[in-house]
């Protein structure tokens, strides 16, 4: 059910998705590149995210509070919504539906990597090059994680278009369809960085 | 000749146009398919069909039915009486002409208002909510308000397309966000607030407007599946005026929280 207060909920969701989580998405892509440079690169650019100073602040405050209130409320739009893409089979309907999908996936993908790494790091196991190799050497694991990253790097992308559109910035169909041409490819520039670093665990 | 016309008017009549209706006898009962074979005649729409089941309410079984109810006014497209889901779309029956459709022709009420009988639903909930965004320019005082501020001829073209909008109600059945669970009031409200904010003297109210759409089922509940500017028959760009809707939203917004005052301007 709709409340008053949805509107700035809605605008906040839609904010909290580019700032922080998706700046955030993107420098976690982009360390985990790393990984192509090898295991010491990694295990260097690694600890230095993990020691950053007040990195517990930063962690709870960029990263789990914003996400948290990112996901479950984006869980309650994503089941408000009643699809119909048998019906209107264009491409922004589809767009929406698979911003949907890869939502709820996205909060069970995201659950168990924060389990498998932040909790078992809290719990003493040391996270690292191996850790992530040892998880991903498990072809179901390295098939789940490829589909976790595609579909984070989509549901970046496509949201980036339309929190241009939720937020008034492209208005006029031209130039909704030119930002759709950049989200395409920052979608695929993202996945090809995503996909690139997981690969380097497993060779 | 005249026995050729004979002949004629016979193959013409032996020719039959398929329908399968869903039919739903009060608001609460559950709806059921009914087959229809009529006969043929040339440029038949699919209100002329219903006619023709009205005035012989035989289903293909040949049994003798109830006749099937449905709504319709203006039989022009600018009413938006008509409107049903008409093989799996939203439109008007009016337009909708047989030669153009697949057959068996399915007639489906739209789902998303309350059924009242047959093909007939109740719409009130758009026109409740016309009230609720002030849809209309306010002229009266209680002494001669004089002229209007001019408004640029520019303007008055493209807000003419906006002022098409007949309320049919296919842009909210097209919608995925418009349904039991949200209180959405759908696309074409929220380009009506364009509309009469565009006016020179509506925009005097304008911040209660946007004040109203920036509340519970307004603009925050579109999801951009953007199926409303595809599904609009009379060709409006209501994503346009969603997403400038969108722009004023934030202006108003920040103006709410940051400016000196609340009101207009």
């Amino acid at each position: 059910m709709s409340r008053e207060s949805d509107f700035y909920l809605r605008r906040l969701h839609s904010l909290l998705g580019v700032i922080p989580v998706g700046l955030f998405v993107t420098q976690h892509l982009v360390v985990n590149h790393f990984a192509t440079r090898g295991e010491e690169a990694f295990n260097t650019a690694s600890n230095f995210m993990g020691n950053l100073p007040f990195v517990l602040f930063l962690e709870w405050f960029i990263i789990y509070i914003p996400l948290m209130f990112h996901a479950f409320y984006g869980v309650y739009i994503a089941f408000t919504a009643k699809n119909n893409v048998k019906r209107y089979g264009t491409f922004r309907n589809w767009m929406f539906l698979l911003q949907r999908v890869t939502g709820v996936f996205l909060v069970i993908f995201i659950a168990w990597h924060i389990y498998e790494t932040r909790i078992q790091k809290a719990l003493g196991a040391e996270v690292d090059f191996d850790m992530m190799a040892n998880i991903l050497s498990n072809p179901f694991m390295l098939a789940f994680y490829i589909v976790g990253v595609l579909s984070a790097t989509f549901h970046l992308a496509n949201g980036l278009w339309s929190f241009a559109v939720t937020w008034g910035i492209a208005q006029s169909p031209n130039s909704q369809k030119i930002v759709s041409y950049i989200t395409i490819l920052a979608f695929l520039v993202l996945s090809v960085i995503g996909v690139q670093a997981l690969l380097a665990f497993v060779v | 000749m005249s026995e050729q016309t004979a002949v004629q008017e016979q193959q013409v009549a032996s020719k039959t146009v398929k329908f399968e209706i869903q039919r739903q006898d009060t608001p609460d009962s559950k709806p059921y398919w009914e087959s229809f074979s009529i006969p043929y005649r040339p440029n038949m729409n699919v209100i002329s069909a219903l006619m023709e089941i009205r005035r012989n309410p035989v289903n293909a079984d040949g049994k003798k039915t109830t006749p099937v109810n449905w709504d319709m006014n203006c039989l022009e497209e600018v009413c938006g009486a008509c409107s049903m889901v008409i093989n799996g779309r939203p439109r008007q029956s009016c337009t909708a002409l047989v030669d153009q459709l697949t057959q068996p022709i399915r007639l489906e009420p739209m789902r998303t208002f309350p059924v009242v009988r047959d093909l007939v639903v109740d719409r009130e909930f758009m026109f409740d909510s016309l009230k609720r965004i002030k849809a209309w320019i306010p002229i009266d005082g209680t002494y001669d308000l004089g002229e209007g501020p001019r408004m640029p001829e520019r303007k008055r073209q493209w807000t003419y397309e906006l002022s098409k909008c007949m309320t049919c109600g296919v842009c909210l059945e097209a919608c995925p966000n418009v349904n039991d669970k949200s209180n959405f009031i759908g696309p074409a409200l929220l380009s009506q607030v364009r509309l009469f904010n565009a006016h020179p003297t509506g925009a005097m109210n304008k911040d209660e407007r946007l004040q109203t759409i920036m509340s519970d089922g307004g603009i925050g509940e579109c999801g951009n599946s953007q199926n409303c500017v595809v599904a609009c028959p009379k060709g409006i760009p209501l994503t346009t005026s969603i997403a400038a809707m969108n722009r004023a939203t934030t202006v108003q917004m920040f103006k709410n929280f940051f400016g000196s005052d609340h009101m207009v301007d």
